[in-house]
């Protein structure tokens, strides 16, 4: 069962709708023991980071979440500020992230401040995988997503990055080790190729 | 590469869709479910819902009405109207709607622009400045409530205070050019895109495709949108949802952008 992670952040409504269509099952945990049963894990979040990171705190399910990430090595996807969560720190904010990733969030100005580009990073952009991986099956050319961000994941390991797109400079949008992966775009709001990014996600 | 947004603009009035001329009269369009069903199916940038009583009444918004749109919606989705409160920015983006369009409010009390900000992060706060043309001195200047009241400040100080404030976007929308659709107000645009380095999208007055062109032209990768455009067809204005085909934007973009 994919469950989707509801700690309070993130467009819950629009993830299940899209598995809906596909026939896919999933469910919603608000709490440690909803996780229960789950073989994959969505954790979205928009927003501010320290603010998605303290409702995931007060959600009582981080320790939970942990062990059947880092334990059980559960696939785990985390989406847009859900993504970032995964890292060790952000620029935006001062609390600590997850840490599951070798990574941490930087502010794009401190990538391209002598640039003429409108920040957040709004709207449709190329995404350009780099090394084959399921996640993108189908959309290895002409794939493109809905972005709505101003800070961007920065691994430690160039082969941790799995997609790459280009707004002033390239930066990695998709990331995977192991059982964790995370997108920096929105696929619940990208049509078909968010469709397609969730079902292979479901699939893998 | 990033491409230019373009986005239906849709007004809600009596729980359904309608579109108005220079703000006033509106007219009937249809059903607002409905119509983004169409636009889903058109893979649509982005859908902006503006309920145009809300603020005029003094109402909360609508929150079923929303709950029902960003379920239905496969886009990214902009809600505006009678947000007064970082409560109710935070409850609406809880309902699945990436982003919350202040207007009336961003200009009677700016430090909920930050508020907001804080809660829900500027990335998903949207200033709406309604913009006329001052006849006596060429400026633009903002109005709220519908375009009934002036704010007495121009719109480029407006736009410059929004981003300061910690806003992720600004919409102008042009009063003098709603629903004319004979083109975007483009000295209006063009003095908003240079006054601030946020995304902006401009709303008010496009026809044709021919117009987001030359916006894009213009202004570089901004937000076309347009609400007459998307609702009518033809001269007698005929009720029709329509929204270009992927390779017509493709064309657009190209020879727009260069």
């Amino acid at each position: 069962m994919i469950t989707i992670v509801d700690y309070g952040l993130g467009n819950i409504a629009a993830f299940a709708n899209v598995y809906n269509r596909a026939n896919i099952n999933i469910s919603i945990a608000k709490t440690a023991g909803d996780l229960n049963g789950a073989s994959k894990l969505i954790l979205p979040g928009v927003g501010h980071f320290d603010h998605a990171m303290e409702l995931l705190q007060q959600s009582g399910m981080r320790d939970t979440l942990d062990d059947l990430v880092l334990k059980e090595k559960v696939p785990v996807i985390g989406i847009c500020v859900g993504m970032q969560m995964l890292a060790r720190s952000s620029e935006e904010g001062k609390l600590p992230g997850l840490g599951w990733l070798d990574a941490d969030v930087k502010a794009f100005k401190s990538q391209a401040a002598t640039r003429d580009m409108a920040l957040p990073h709004m709207g449709w952009n190329d995404v350009r995988p780099v090394s084959p991986n399921k996640l993108f099956e189908e959309l290895e050319t002409d794939a493109r997503f809905y972005f709505l961000h101003s800070y961007y994941f920065d691994c430690d390991r160039q082969q941790d990055v799995l997609a790459i797109c280009n707004y002033g400079a390239d930066f990695g949008c998709a990331v995977h080790s192991a059982n964790i992966y995370g997108v920096q775009f929105h696929p619940e709001k990208s049509h078909r190729f968010g469709t397609r990014l969730l079902k292979n996600f479901a699939e893998l | 590469m990033l491409r230019p947004r373009i986005i239906p603009c849709l007004l809600v009035h009596d729980d359904g869709l309608v579109k108005t001329v220079a703000f006033k009269d509106p007219k009937y369009v249809g059903d607002p479910i409905n119509a983004v069903k169409i636009f889903n199916e058109k893979e649509t940038d982005e859908l902006a819902v503006f309920d145009i009583d809300a603020t005029a009444r003094g109402a909360e918004p609508n929150f079923k009405m929303i709950a029902n749109l960003a379920v239905e919606c496969r886009m990214p989705l902009c809600y505006g109207g009678g947000v007064k409160t970082v409560e109710q920015a935070k409850r609406i983006v809880g309902l699945g709607v990436e982003k919350v369009a202040i207007s009336s409010a961003a200009i009677e009390t700016p430090e909920l622009i930050s508020a907001a900000a804080q809660e829900i992060g500027g990335q998903s706060v949207v200033v709406v400045i309604d913009a006329k043309k001052d006849d006596r001195t060429g400026e633009y200047m903002a109005w709220t409530r519908n375009a009934t009241r002036r704010a007495g400040r121009s719109v480029i100080e407006v736009a410059r205070q929004a981003e300061a404030l910690g806003a992720g976007e600004i919409v102008v929308n042009s009063i003098d050019n709603d629903g004319r659709m004979k083109g975007y107000d483009l000295t209006l645009a063009r003095a908003v895109r240079e006054a601030v380095r946020l995304p902006i999208t401009v709303l008010g007055g496009a026809g044709s495709l021919a117009d987001l062109g030359k916006l894009i032209a213009t202004c570089g990768v901004v937000g076309a949108a347009a609400g007459s455009l998307f609702v009518f067809k033809g001269v007698y204005r005929a009720v029709l949802i329509n929204y270009p085909a992927p390779s017509q934007k493709e064309d657009l973009f190209s020879a727009a952008l260069g």
